[in-house]
């Protein structure tokens, strides 16, 4: 495997040709990734191996920094120290398609659902054929008969959906996800997290999830790690199979571990 | 969530994109004539005031006199020939002026270069009542179209200016940074995220614009012009015809009126995905 260069990469979205969606993952590499903002040191040399097509989630209390290190990994924000890099499942390195979901949709007001779908892919695609396209993504996130709807009109998860649509359009080999269901109530979320959950299995990107929600990260990932004052507490793997049953055992087992890693040196 | 969800079903979006763009009427319903119950009445009131003589004629004609005026000024073709002129003068006014305080605007919003070097500039000009330059733009240009051309842009400039700029700074700082990770090129960002997005204010900009066109055109078509219908009441004053004086200023109510309405149009058609502007 070629050593990680210094070399800060950025994430630009690229036509990707139609391979195997679980060949095209990417895996990412971090060597002692530092970030200050000002006096305020937010990573301390994060060190992480993240293999293609794993689905990997962050968690921690506000403020640990697993916002500012999503947003390196997508090239948002700038590392103060240490390098970052992308390689294929191959182990060359190569620069990802990636995408992110935010927490709130960020849809643009002024075009309908379509239209806004189209936007993640990218630019100089004729409009017939990123709105057939776009299509075909609002079927995977079941919102088709929504195509010409102005997202006003619709409800908090639909756009959530949309958003994610809007992600996926382009098939990325990476996509990053930053709380992306933090804004939505308790049963629409569920729906949510099923529906990621499939679509992460049928297409096999690799995903990188932010989350405060404990059980949301077990519920979804194959590998939880826990931030807590810029630097990694704690790295799990999550070793049962997809699709996963909501509150079994072992997951219930997993969660309570976590909980007690991110709040142990507390006392209620 | 901030937006005021009054969607009740399925059908309203089915039966927005099946209507025809074509321009329609609005079906008549006695409900929609309760804005003009009130100028009506003042008609009434007005023309009885003055058929019972509670009003001399010499202080203001009735309105009966006025459409009177009205048909007298049509027949002779003046009326028709000054409401084209003084249209012209605002159209063209409005063209020159708003284009550069939209330029500028745009400019300022987007380059913080631009903004640092006109914006101080733009601001300590605007300050100038426009009016209060009359007598120098008259010793520049005379009373030709000139003067009128350079008053009417340089008031319509700053509303559309400063409603430009305040929209392209208001513009969501999170649908930039998403266009932006969405791959997205300046002139992509700008066409897809910064205009629209501004839109709602630039018609602000607008439509406070139009009113100062008019508010322009009158003033110096009564001061420094030989035609439109500044002029038309200027010149019907030192005859004594009050009734086309009134005429005059009823002439500048509908035209203002009907810029507004046009206006109006253009702001519904263009910002019909905003929840504000859906019926």
């Amino acid at each position: 495997m070629a050593t990680a260069s210094t070399l800060r990469t950025s994430i630009r979205p690229e036509n990707v040709s139609n391979g195997q969606a679980g060949e095209r993952a990417v895996g990412l590499r971090l060597e002692g990734i530092e970030k200050t903002f000002g006096a305020n040191r937010v990573l301390r040399g994060i060190d992480l191996e993240v293999p293609a097509g794993q689905f990997l989630a962050i968690v921690g209390k506000s403020g640990c920094g697993k916002s500012t290190l999503l947003r390196i990994l997508m090239g948002l924000d700038s590392h103060t120290d240490g390098s970052l890099s992308f390689h294929s499942a191959d182990g060359t390195e190569t620069t990802p398609n990636g995408r992110i979901v935010f927490q709130e949709p960020r849809l643009l007001p002024w075009f309908d659902v379509a239209d806004n779908v189209a936007v993640g892919l990218g630019e100089g695609v004729p409009v017939a054929d990123g709105r057939a396209k776009a299509r075909v993504a609002l079927n995977e996130v079941q919102l088709t008969e929504k195509a010409k709807e102005w997202p006003s009109r619709l409800s908090g998860g639909q756009r959530q959906r949309v958003a994610l649509a809007r992600a996926l359009v382009s098939k990325p080999n990476f996509l990053a996800l930053d709380e992306p269901l933090g804004a939505l109530d308790a049963l629409t979320r569920i729906s949510m997290q099923q529906l990621m959950s499939r679509v992460w299995r049928e297409q096999g990107f690799t995903a990188v999830l932010v989350t405060h929600d404990v059980s949301e990260a077990v519920h979804l990932a194959d590998r939880v790690i826990v931030l807590e004052e810029g630097r990694i507490s704690k790295d799990m793997a999550v070793p049962h199979p997809h699709p996963r049953k909501r509150g079994s055992a072992e997951l219930s087992e997993i969660e309570g571990e976590l909980l007690a890693a991110i709040l142990g040196s507390q006392s209620f | 969530m901030t937006t005021i969800d009054t969607y009740e079903g399925p059908a309203i979006g089915a039966e927005r994109r099946t209507k025809p763009a074509s321009i329609r009427l609005p079906a008549f319903e006695p409900r929609n004539l309760l804005p003009y119950a009130v100028p009506a009445a003042v008609i009434l009131i007005w023309q009885f005031l003055c058929s019972a003589g509670w009003i001399s004629a010499r202080v203001m004609p009735s309105p009966a006199d006025v459409v009177v005026a009205f048909w007298e000024t049509s027949r002779t073709g003046q009326l028709p020939h000054d409401i084209a002129v003084s249209a012209g003068r605002a159209f063209a006014g409005l063209l020159v002026g708003g284009s550069i305080g939209f330029l500028l605007g745009i400019a300022n919003g987007v380059s913080k270069l631009s903004e640092q070097l006109t914006d101080t500039t733009l601001q300590m000009v605007r300050t100038v009542p426009h009016l209060a330059m009359i007598p120098l733009v008259i010793l520049w240009f005379g009373i030709g179209e000139e003067s009128k051309l350079f008053l009417t842009s340089l008031g319509v400039l700053f509303p559309v200016y400063l409603n430009t700029y305040h929209g392209v700074r208001n513009v969501d700082r999170d649908l930039i940074e998403m266009g932006r990770v969405y791959g997205m090129g300046n002139w992509s960002l700008f066409r897809k995220v910064i205009f629209p997005g501004a839109l709602p204010s630039i018609f602000i900009g607008l439509r406070y614009a139009l009113g100062i066109m008019w508010l322009t055109l009158i003033v110096s078509e009564s001061i420094a012009a030989s035609s439109g219908i500044g002029y038309m009441a200027n010149t019907a004053r030192e005859f004594m015809m009050i009734d086309v004086v009134v005429l005059s200023l009823v002439i500048y109510a509908l035209l203002g009126k009907l810029a507004d309405v046009v206006a109006r149009f253009l702001e519904r058609k263009a910002l019909s995905w905003n929840p504000a502007y859906q019926k």
